[in-house]
């Protein structure tokens, strides 16, 4: 019965970095930038969640809370903090990638931008609000149900549908759809797209808002299940879903699901035999493994070079 | 013993057959040409002799040692230099250090020795500094041997491209396709250029080219490939008659 | 003559410096921010072999540091300090001055084998996979060492002023200074001896054309092997400087942030630069010690920068070029081959 307990905490675990590692895989697979930003904004979707929630809760000493019920507060905080966290997106990529890419700027400088606009997310946010820590409050009445020893929290079940929800409306939208169509050419030839008529910056745009939009709906699930927030969350949990995007296969969306899971049963099934101390070590050391041995990822395809 | 003998090479790609049977042998000094349609498997036929793909079938042997499983570098030092179809210089350094890294396999000094700048390593150093200004010298290159080569015209380019093949010292020079992109004037200057090194360097040299013209006045024998099988081998007078050439260029029909 | 102008110049500034330092004119703070900039000189210089002459985007770098100076550090510690785990010290005080270069060395050599761990999937891999390869090997170095309890673990591993003291007690000079100058010129002496070799050029040509290397006679894994050793030798070097200048280290001073810093100086100087990354190494050292007073804004106003600079000069200070490059009248009064 233990087996079960870690099995569902495995794939919660999982969820949230199936759930951010979308989000690399998206940007990637579109523009073959690695969005170093992307936990951070994870972070700041918990943090928008927070404020949020606070405002319409009246809760923690604001007084100009609406002092809403828990429910509605968070049926609107969901959408609220999904389309703030996507704005954020939004902006990092209008004022930072847009111009780089216009100027035909390498990948390096990209790149090296993302990483530095994560530092400003998260440093400036320490800045902000100071290193205390904000507990998020308890927006959903906890249920626990018991089959046979197992006991399953809503919340769980929750985080578990949601990636798995947003798996298959992402894999809808890049395989059946027409922006989704657009998404792939882009990857393929983003020269060769504006000159078929498709808004390239439109597309990208949109990209960043799928991406930073799931982010943010990861960052809500997150405090609700660890309601404690601070502002270097984004960083590690950020890094370890984008490993895990790349030991999928780094541009396949398949591959950040099973990357994502794969992470977190490697942790939980770590933390269950060894102490807990060593789940990164041993996390980061079978994904270097897996590295070593398929050097593409579980799903990623080998880019052939021709002569 | 034969400079080059190639037995039976075979190349599968998935279920695509790329090179199918191919055998040649040459000597020293030769002068020959390998021709064919689009996707006939003519730079595959390169790719493996550079040790670039292993291949399905066949043995490959370059002075009497077999180069299966051997790296391309590996090759190289056997003597086996080449270029390359679209020009693959080194965009970020002179014309002259582009002719030096391409002697690296001849530098023999340790790490070590390029620390502590030792004798060895000041001897081997001027030696190669010396045999890339003979070269630059000779093949008309030493105004430009501080320029970068993105900043220098194609025909130039393919110049200094051929120049760094010369610098390995090769017994066998494979050109890939030397003239595709140059203009009738350049043109010229690559055949007086390819029939002057043949005359100064004991090397043979194999080419790949869809200019006739390039391949007529040059070569001595040429070899036909389509679909990765080789269908006529013979002198430029024999595969201009041939009927098989013709239809794999041409087509069945009579226009 | 202007052969060895430029040792002379090196020497001769070092000599200075020391006695300054013994005179007491450059006060303590002075001295650790020189001792800071040797250090990131080092950690720069060494990671442009990669990051710049390479052209690979390697985002692990303080990971070997942290290598380098747990290894130096256990050695001096084992061989001079009284640990109680460790024990009581194996060598007298008097052979301090012998025994540390040697201690820095295996902190260098042992950082150079823990830097097989990139170079040898960099045979098959590069881009986007490597540099992930790259920062999992600087995640599992952290927390490997977090882990050993043995060393501290997460508390931090100390100790190393014994030795520092015991040089101290042989003869009264800024020992730690001298030792770090010294690191530094060796540093960026041996590299710049590999890149203008013609050995070494075989770094940019996998960079420029990789294929192209190979094929020409490049024997590309070994040089990415020499690359990524040195690079993460030099690392480990800076590493046990940094540990006995502090006489204390931490897993977590070490950890991707570190990384990150190391990334921004080279970025900041200009890819396959050494002059550019030794500029760089000490305008960001006293960058930082200027913003001190913001705090944590500091580290708002750092990559804001860097991000303008990616927007408007996004080569870095130098580009590729070197100093004498640039200023071609400099060639008549040194030369630093």
């Amino acid at each position: 019965m233990e087996f079960f307990q870690h099995v569902l905490n495995a794939l919660q675990f999982g969820s949230f970095y199936a759930l951010i590692a979308l989000g690399y895989t998206l940007v990637y697979g579109v523009l073959r930038l690695i969005n170093f930003a992307h936990g951070d904004i994870f972070m700041v979707g918990a943090y928008i969640a927070y404020f949020v929630a606070i405002m319409l809760l009246g809760a923690d000493g604001v007084a100009a809370g609406a002092g809403l019920s828990p429910g509605l507060t968070l049926a609107i905080t969901v959408p609220v903090t999904m389309i703030l966290t996507s704005l954020v997106g939004v902006t990092l990529e209008r004022t930072m990638y847009r111009p780089l890419r216009r100027k035909g700027a390498d990948r390096l400088y990209v790149v090296i931008t993302a990483l530095m606009a994560g530092l400003i997310l998260e440093n400036g946010n320490l800045a902000l609000l100071g290193a205390s820590r904000k507990s998020f409050p308890e927006l959903l009445q906890k249920v626990v149900w018991t089959f046979g020893g197992v006991s399953v929290t809503n919340l769980k079940v929750i985080v578990i549908v949601a990636a798995v929800v947003v798996f298959g409306l992402l894999q809808f939208i890049v395989t059946r759809t027409k922006i989704g169509m657009a998404m792939r050419g882009i990857s393929y030839d983003k020269f060769a797209i504006p000159l078929m008529g498709i808004p390239l910056d439109t597309i990208i745009v949109f990209t960043f808002i799928l991406g930073s939009s799931m982010a943010g709906l990861a960052g809500i699930l997150f405090a609700m299940s660890y309601p404690i927030l601070e502002p270097y969350m984004g960083a590690l949990i950020g890094w370890k879903a984008f490993i895990a995007a790349v030991v999928g296969g780094i541009g396949d969306i398949r591959g950040a699901i099973v990357g994502g899971f794969l992470l977190g049963f490697i942790e939980i099934g770590v933390v269950a035999v060894f102490p807990s101390t060593l789940r990164d070590l041993f996390a980061f050391s079978v994904l270097l493994g897996i590295l070593w041995l398929k050097p593409t990822g579980l799903f990623g395809v080998a880019k052939t070079t021709k002569i | 013993m034969s400079l080059l003998e190639i037995k039976g090479l075979t190349c599968r790609f998935g279920g695509l057959i790329a090179v199918n049977d191919f055998n040649i042998e040459l000597g020293e000094r030769q002068m020959v040409a390998l021709i064919g349609p689009n996707g006939a498997g003519k730079t595959t036929v390169f790719n493996l002799i550079s040790g670039f793909y292993q291949p399905s079938e066949g043995a490959i042997t370059v002075l009497g040692k077999d180069t299966r499983g051997m790296r391309p570098h590996q090759v190289t030092s056997l003597g086996v230099a080449r270029t390359f179809q679209g020009i693959r210089l080194w965009g970020e350094m002179s014309v002259l250090d582009n002719i030096r890294v391409s002697q690296h396999y001849r530098c023999g000094y340790s790490l070590l020795d390029c620390f502590l700048r030792t004798r060895k390593y000041m001897l081997r150093e001027t030696e190669i500094e010396r045999t890339a200004w003979e070269l630059l010298e000779a093949m008309d290159l030493k105004d430009c041997a501080h320029e970068l080569p993105r900043n220098l015209s194609y025909g130039l380019q393919r110049r200094v491209e051929i120049a760094r093949a010369m610098s390995l010292k090769p017994s066998l020079l494979l050109l890939d396709e030397p003239a595709a992109g140059l203009n009738s004037a350049d043109v010229e200057g690559l055949i007086k250029l390819v029939r002057w090194i043949h005359d100064t360097y004991p090397v043979t040299i194999w080419m790949i080219e869809h200019q006739m013209k390039v391949v007529m006045s040059l070569c001595s024998h040429i070899k036909v490939i389509d679909f990765g099988a080789t269908i006529a081998d013979g002198s430029p007078a024999e595969i201009q008659a041939n009927p098989a050439v013709i239809k794999a260029y041409l087509g069945d029909d009579t226009i | 003559m202007q052969k060895h102008t430029f040792t002379i110049t090196m020497f001769a500034g070092m000599a200075v410096l020391a006695v300054l330092a013994q005179l007491g004119v450059i006060n303590q703070y002075l001295q650790s921010v020189i001792m800071l900039m040797g250090v990131n000189i080092i950690l720069c210089s060494s990671l442009n072999l990669v990051n710049g002459y390479m052209g690979e985007f390697s985002c692990g770098h303080g990971g070997f540091m942290c290598v380098g100076a747990y290894a130096s550090s256990l050695v001096t510690v084992l061989c001079f300090s009284k640990n109680h785990i460790l024990g009581a010290p194996l060598l007298p005080d008097s052979l301090a001055l012998l025994a540390f270069p040697l201690a820095l060395a295996a902190g260098a050599a042992v950082a150079a084998v823990a830097g097989l761990v990139v170079a040898v999937p960099s045979f098959k891999t590069r881009g986007d996979y490597l540099a992930i390869i790259t920062l999992a090997a600087n995640y599992i170095v952290i927390s490997a060492i977090d882990n050993l309890e043995i060393i501290g673990g997460p508390r931090g591993f100390m100790g190393m002023n014994a030795t520092v003291n015991a040089m101290n007690d042989l003869v009264q000079i800024p020992w730690m200074l001298l030792w770090v100058l010294g690191g530094t010129l060796f540093s960026v002496w041996i590299l710049r001896r590999f890149v203008s070799s013609t050995l070494g050029k075989g770094v940019p040509a996998i960079a420029q054309d990789e294929i192209a290397a190979e094929i020409m006679s490049v024997d590309t894994n070994r040089m990415k092997l020499i690359a990524f050793m040195l690079s993460s030798g030099l690392a480990g070097l800076a590493g046990g400087l940094f540990a006995h200048i502090l006489g204390y280290v931490n897993p977590h001073s070490f950890d991707i942030m570190k990384s990150t810093e190391v990334m921004v100086m080279v970025y900041l100087g200009g890819m396959g630069s050494l002059s550019g990354a030794t500029l760089s190494a000490v305008l960001f050292t006293v960058l930082l010690e200027v913003l001190r007073p913001l705090e944590i804004w500091k580290w708002v106003v750092i990559p804001l920068l860097l991000i303008l600079l990616m927007q408007f000069r996004p080569e870095g200070i130098m580009g590729n070029k070197e100093l004498s490059d640039l200023f071609p009248k400099l060639k008549k009064y040194y030369s630093f081959k």
